[in-house]
């Protein structure tokens, strides 16, 4: 493949503060009626000044630490201008010189090894509102705007053309993620949290801007794309030209929009109701408010727990995951935890869509505890896990219900397993005889008997030893005889 | 009329809504064409509630008159602008919740130019307010309405805004009292932007007491605006004819070419009035006035083509019969609502802040405009006050200028540098060239109104 190169601007929403970026609105409009959360400010009406959130900036200045960025002495706003339905002043409130941080990087973990992505600038604007197209966007014949998210404070990061191929550029994204919800400013479940504008050049051709893509998944998907249409020119010999595209989500493909003859000007100048902000002053304080970072954790994880650095991997995935982690690991072993959660507990999740704030702690203590009593089973774990999150419940409840007591001893097991060949000894002739449906029967009697409580590879054990006594005693018999 | 005496007609029994009955039959009557909305139900309302619990707060029953650019929840609000046709805005301005708070009876909207943008009051969609002093001519502007209407006698108070002039030069074209606060003392919230970082809200009246009343009200702290600041005084109370402690500066460059040779005199006439009352009187000079109104136009413009692209008819204001696509719909919209002296200077902001262009225009200007401000900070070390010619002319006909936007943008030589600089400054009526009234223009040092409103409430002391 031809070099490929990416650079992202990520807009991600500051959603965990309580107001807008500019006006005291709140931010918690997910699930009201359109324009319900608006006042003059975010509406944009004659008249109506913007005031900066204090709070707003200081996550900004979070973040900017966190990315390990220049932070300058102070800040300021820009106004961006352009038409758009969906911006009410018809300028958005933005940043261009002087933004909050510059200069910073993310290391993520490739394929091809750690590689370091360097982080151009981060700075703050407020958010549009949302246009609805009835139908898709070329073809709508009209719209609906909500301006609930009109203010809404965004931050943008826009990377160095450092990324190489699709598959990084979503690390890249979900590694930002990561830190933003460890930091506590982002959370990526809500609706139009994320919305990312992909630039990508092939082999020193022209760069497409692929704008707004909504999701981390659809920002590979339209790179992909943008790679296979790109060769198809270069291979056809039509030149790439610059240009912006639209991603199609549910098409999953990337189409024109305008080139770059059409580009805007966007006439930026320094928004002359806003004041510069001092910052310098600031980030002494929020240093020591920075919580510990998904790298570092990874690595405290592995020194700490003594847990293999894969595991530490999972665990640090998500801040819920690794403080689940650290809940359960003090009361149970460590290395067992790791296992039972970022394997079998993270797997249990994923598949039902669910996060870790669906199972508790205490309930994944008490399963490691009955595990490491062997009064469960593995196999009775893994149930009781898939029924708290199906049925809901408490592990101890689940094991009475569902009969999962006290694991059979071995010899107990034993036991049952040869009464169960005593009393059925034509299944067993046909199990010695290598009959499969023989040793199924047979399983299922002891199961029957033992409500499930033995491993079946106990059972399969017993059942082969059985047989090969049995197949032993009848060669003696035949050479006695 | 003045609130001393209306609160006089109070005491001798006269009711307040007697009074605004009286008024909205005067302006109902008059040929100024002042006001542009009335507010008639809630101004009546109001007085039947003031003469019914009393009259409370610092304007408890005095009527006032509101400049079209100011937000008045429930009361349209076009900027006299066919664009915001039929927009009646949701919210008070700070300075409408003010005067609310203090009793005052808002009797309705007045003329201006559309948006704030001329020196006449010509380019209104409602057609020209008159000036009282003379039908024919223009009343200045772009308050041209709120000056009227105090001049004509239809209100006691009115308020107006002042980007490069706007309450200034009606003042001196209708010989009323009308200041320009200190940039950050008076609240913008509410006010519709023409240009945000030369513009405040200004008082008008037919005294220099009611204007520093009127201060008194809008003046001080709006955490809704940014660049609001804490006044240090009440100006009211510092009011007295004593100016024995005033040094007056006055800059030869305000009394250069183009200046009417009355108008000169009677400023003159006005320095050594204030000399025989005690103050001392030094020429100075601001050696960078003469790149004043090129900044201004740059910065003014720029700004304006900026905060006008929000009027797009999509939420508020103008609809054309039938939408067609977004794009051809507000471009309509647009080219229908803007009058053309908007047009020209959005055209003009746009051109300026365009890349390229930005440097050469934009941050020049921004940088001259520094120079400005230093010119004013070090000649008002030395004095307390500078004294000019508030315009270089009194009023003019009707269409006289109307065809020369150069010839009208000149026109603000003297005013323009004031609102660069930030500073303070008031416009004193100081004589007549024939049945026309004279503006005298007294600047201050930042944040000092009270030294200009002093010095203009001795030298009207001294006039009578």
């Amino acid at each position: 493949m031809k070099d490929v190169i990416i650079g992202l601007e990520v807009h991600v929403q500051l959603n965990k503060l309580r107001s807008k970026l500019f006006c005291s609105c709140s931010t918690q409009y997910h699930d009201s009626e359109p324009d319900t959360h608006t006042c003059p400010v975010c509406l944009g009406l004659p008249g109506a000044l913007p005031v900066t959130n204090g709070k707003a900036v200081d996550n900004a200045i979070k973040v900017a630490l966190a990315l390990n960025c220049n932070i300058e002495e102070w800040t300021m706003f820009y106004r961006k201008n352009y038409y758009y339905p969906d911006l009410v002043k018809g300028f958005q409130i933005s940043q261009y010189d002087y933004p909050i941080a510059t200069n910073g990087s993310i290391s993520l973990e490739t394929e091809g090894g750690e590689r370091t992505i360097r982080i151009k600038r981060v700075h703050m604007e407020e958010d549009p509102g949302r246009l609805v197209h009835v139908g898709t966007i070329d073809k709508s014949k009209y719209s609906l705007i909500d301006y609930n998210r009109s203010g809404v404070a965004l931050l943008e990061v826009v990377t160095e053309p450092d990324l190489r191929t699709p598959k990084e550029a979503r690390l890249f994204l979900n590694k930002l993620k990561n830190i933003l919800e460890y930091l506590d400013v982002f959370d990526s479940s809500l609706e139009g949290s994320l919305r990312v504008d992909a630039n990508i050049s092939i082999a020193g051709g022209k760069r497409a801007e692929i704008k707004n893509i909504s999701s981390y998944k659809g920002v590979e998907k339209a790179l992909l794309f943008e790679i296979v249409r790109q060769n198809n020119l270069v291979r056809r010999g039509v030149k790439v030209v610059q240009e912006t595209r639209h991603f199609d989500e549910v098409r999953g493909i990337t189409i024109s929009l305008r080139t770059k003859e059409g580009e805007e000007d966007y006439r930026y100048f320094p928004e002359p109701d806003l004041v510069p902000i001092t910052i310098v002053d600031r980030v002494d304080d929020i240093k020591k408010t920075l919580p510990e970072l998904p790298d570092a954790k990874r690595q405290r994880f592995v020194l700490q727990y003594g847990i293999s650095d894969n595991h530490a991997k999972v665990l640090i995935s998500e801040l819920g995951l690794a403080n689940f982690f650290e809940t359960v690991a003090t009361e149970v072993d460590a290395n067992l935890s790791a296992t039972w959660i970022a394997d079998v507990l993270k797997g249990e999740l994923n598949y039902r869509d669910l996060d870790i704030s669906a199972f508790s702690p205490g309930h994944m203590v008490q399963i490691l505890q009955m595990l490491k009593k062997d009064t469960i089973t593995e196999n009775g774990a893994v149930q009781v896990i898939r029924t708290i999150l199906d049925e809901g419940g408490t592990p101890l409840d689940i094991v009475e219900r569902k009969g999962l007591q006290p694991k059979m001893g071995a010899e107990a097991s034993g036991n049952i397993t040869l009464r169960v060949i005593e009393e059925n000894p034509d299944a067993f002739q046909d199990f010695c005889k290598g009959k499969n449906e023989a040793m199924h029967f047979l399983m299922g009697q002891v199961m029957k008997e033992t409500h499930g409580t033995v491993d079946r590879s106990t059972v399969i054990e017993l059942l082969n030893k059985s047989k090969k006594e049995k197949l032993q005693n009848a060669s003696d018999n035949h050479r006695e005889a | 009329m003045n609130v001393d005496g209306i609160r006089e007609m109070f005491q001798n029994g006269k009711s307040v809504e007697e009074l605004v009955h009286s008024i909205f039959d005067k302006i109902e009557h008059s040929k100024l064409n002042a006001f542009v909305t009335l507010a008639k139900e809630s101004a009546l309302e109001e007085a039947r509630r003031v003469d019914k619990h009393g009259a409370k707060g610092m304007l408890g029953g005095i009527p006032i008159g509101i400049k079209d650019s100011i937000s008045t929840k429930g009361i349209q609000t076009t900027c006299c602008s066919k664009i915001l046709e039929g927009y009646i805005p949701p919210y008070d301005a700070h300075v409408i919740e003010r005067l609310k708070a203090e009793g005052a009876i808002i009797i309705g909207k007045t003329n201006m130019d559309e948006f704030a943008m001329g020196t006449s009051t010509e380019t209104s969609c409602f057609g020209p307010t008159r000036n009282p002093w003379d039908l024919i001519r223009v009343p200045g502007g772009s308050s041209g309405g709120s000056a009227a209407a105090v001049a004509g006698g239809e209100v006691p108070l009115a308020l107006g805004s002042d980007t490069g002039g706007s309450v200034r030069c009606p003042a001196s074209f209708c010989g009323v009292v009308g200041l320009k606060p200190t940039y950050g003392l008076v609240s913008r919230y509410g006010l519709v932007a023409y240009a945000n970082s030369l513009e405040q809200i200004g008082p008008f009246a037919g005294n220099v007491k009611d204007v520093a009343l009127l201060l008194d009200v809008i003046s001080g702290y709006d955490p809704r605006d940014s660049t609001s600041v804490t006044k240090k005084c009440e100006y009211l109370k510092e009011l007295r004819e004593d100016v024995s402690d005033v040094k007056i500066g006055v800059p030869g460059e305000f009394f250069g070419e183009g200046i009417d040779e009355k108008v000169e005199k009677a400023v003159w006439g006005g320095i050594k009035a204030l000399e025989d009352r005690g103050a001392s009187y030094t020429e100075i000079s601001l050696p960078h006035t003469k790149y004043s109104l090129a900044a201004y136009y740059i910065i003014a413009m720029s700004e304006a083509s900026s905060n006008l692209a929000r009027f797009d008819g999509l939420r508020y204001g103008l609809r054309l019969g039938k939408d067609k696509d977004w794009h051809t719909t507000f471009s309509e919209i647009k080219a229908q609502g803007f009058g053309e002296e908007v047009k020209r200077r959005i055209l003009l902001g746009t051109y300026a802040l365009s890349a390229g262009y930005y440097g050469k225009y934009y941050l020049k200007a921004l940088k001259v405009r520094t120079l400005i401000k230093r010119d004013f900070e070090s000649a008002l070390k030395d004095t307390n006050v500078l004294i000019t010619p508030t315009m270089p002319f009194p009023a003019f006909k009707i269409g006289e200028k109307i065809g020369e936007p150069l010839a009208l943008y000149l026109a603000d030589v003297n005013t323009v540098p004031i609102n660069l600089a930030g500073v303070p400054s008031i416009s004193v009526p100081c004589g007549f060239a024939g049945k026309l009234p004279i503006g005298m223009q007294i600047i201050g040092r930042h944040f000092d109104e009270a030294t200009i409103l002093r010095t203009a409430y001795a030298f009207e002391r001294g006039m009578k």
